[in-house]
């Protein structure tokens, strides 16, 4: 599996998510945001969290803009593979390759603490090696997770299946419980909560391994 | 030219802060606040004579995210 982690100024979890797609057995190569081209025979791109040009004007707003951003739309429009955690998911949110926005928590409270998850789908690359409503644990940290989409859209999510992870108690306010979305054609995954931190021992729980294990052994049946 | 860019929330987006400053002025003892909305305020010193679709693309393509909010263009 080749990696490539996205590095924008403020960019926080870029090196724990490059641990854990290596740990997965992964070859991971850090992208500056300037950069205008993603390397060469990428399996997936991970856009990290963080606070992205110190969030300001929208979470994720500025760093949708940067050069190596429309590398990465012109990537997922090709069909290929890209996972975004936290501002991650904000900035993949931002330049439209997920739907839906994340605003301001409900309680207006930046939330950091371990959260439960429920698998909601399993048919994604990201998820297969989970049971369908498992339930697991992974940290959030965040102030703007609150996923809003209109009840349409909502629906619609539901019918494609396109719900990977709900919370099991929902700590922002997001609309349907959703902790992560995918894209259409089930290769982009943006999510809330951090599975990067939850892949060792020490991190306090391995719940997250799972999922850059399910990416592993998707790419190598592939 | 001077152009002032006002983003709100749609209509029907929950706005927690703006619900939280409501709540803040009811314990100040203003009372009959039935509402609050917060919004942006972006103020732009353009070229003259730069069209008001231009400032509308840069509002669809940065200023303002059109799945929560809304924005309107003012010339000063």
């Amino acid at each position: 599996m080749k990696a490539a982690v996205i590095v924008f100024p403020g960019s926080n979890c870029d090196r724990d998510l490059a641990v854990a797609f290596e740990r997965a057995g992964a070859d991971v190569t850090m992208v500056w945001h300037k950069d205008t081209h993603l390397p060469e025979g990428l399996d997936i791109v991970g856009v990290p969290g963080g606070f992205s040009f110190g969030d300001y004007l929208r979470c994720g707003a500025i760093a949708a803009q940067s050069p190596i951003t429309r590398s990465l739309i012109r990537h997922t429009e090709r069909g290929g593979y890209a996972l975004g955690i936290c501002n991650g998911f904000q900035v993949l949110t931002e330049t439209g390759i997920l739907p839906g926005a994340l605003m301001r928590n409900a309680n207006l409270k930046f939330i950091c603490k371990p959260v439960g998850l429920k698998v909601a789908s399993t048919e994604t690359p990201f998820t297969s090696g989970y049971d369908l409503g498992q339930e697991i644990t992974v940290p959030v940290a965040h102030h703007d997770g609150n996923y809003t989409v209109t009840d349409e859209k909502l629906a619609q999510l539901r019918d494609e299946g396109r719900i990977a992870f709900t919370y099991t108690d929902n700590p922002n306010g997001s609309t349907g419980d959703i902790a992560g979305v995918i894209s259409k054609n089930h290769r982009v995954l943006g999510m809330m909560p951090h599975p990067e931190r939850a892949v060792d021992a020490l991190h306090g729980g391995t719940d997250g391994q799972a999922m850059f294990r399910s990416l592993l052994d998707s790419f190598v049946s592939a | 030219m001077k152009v002032r860019v006002d983003v709100m929330l749609k209509t029907g987006v929950l706005d927690p802060q703006g619900e939280a400053v409501r709540h803040a002025l009811g314990n100040l003892g203003f009372d009959g606040v039935e509402t609050v909305r917060q919004g942006k305020v972006i103020e732009l010193e353009v070229a003259p004579g730069t069209s008001e679709d231009t400032i509308k693309e840069m509002c669809e393509k940065l200023l303002a995210n059109t799945v929560i909010e809304n924005y309107a263009i003012q010339v000063l």
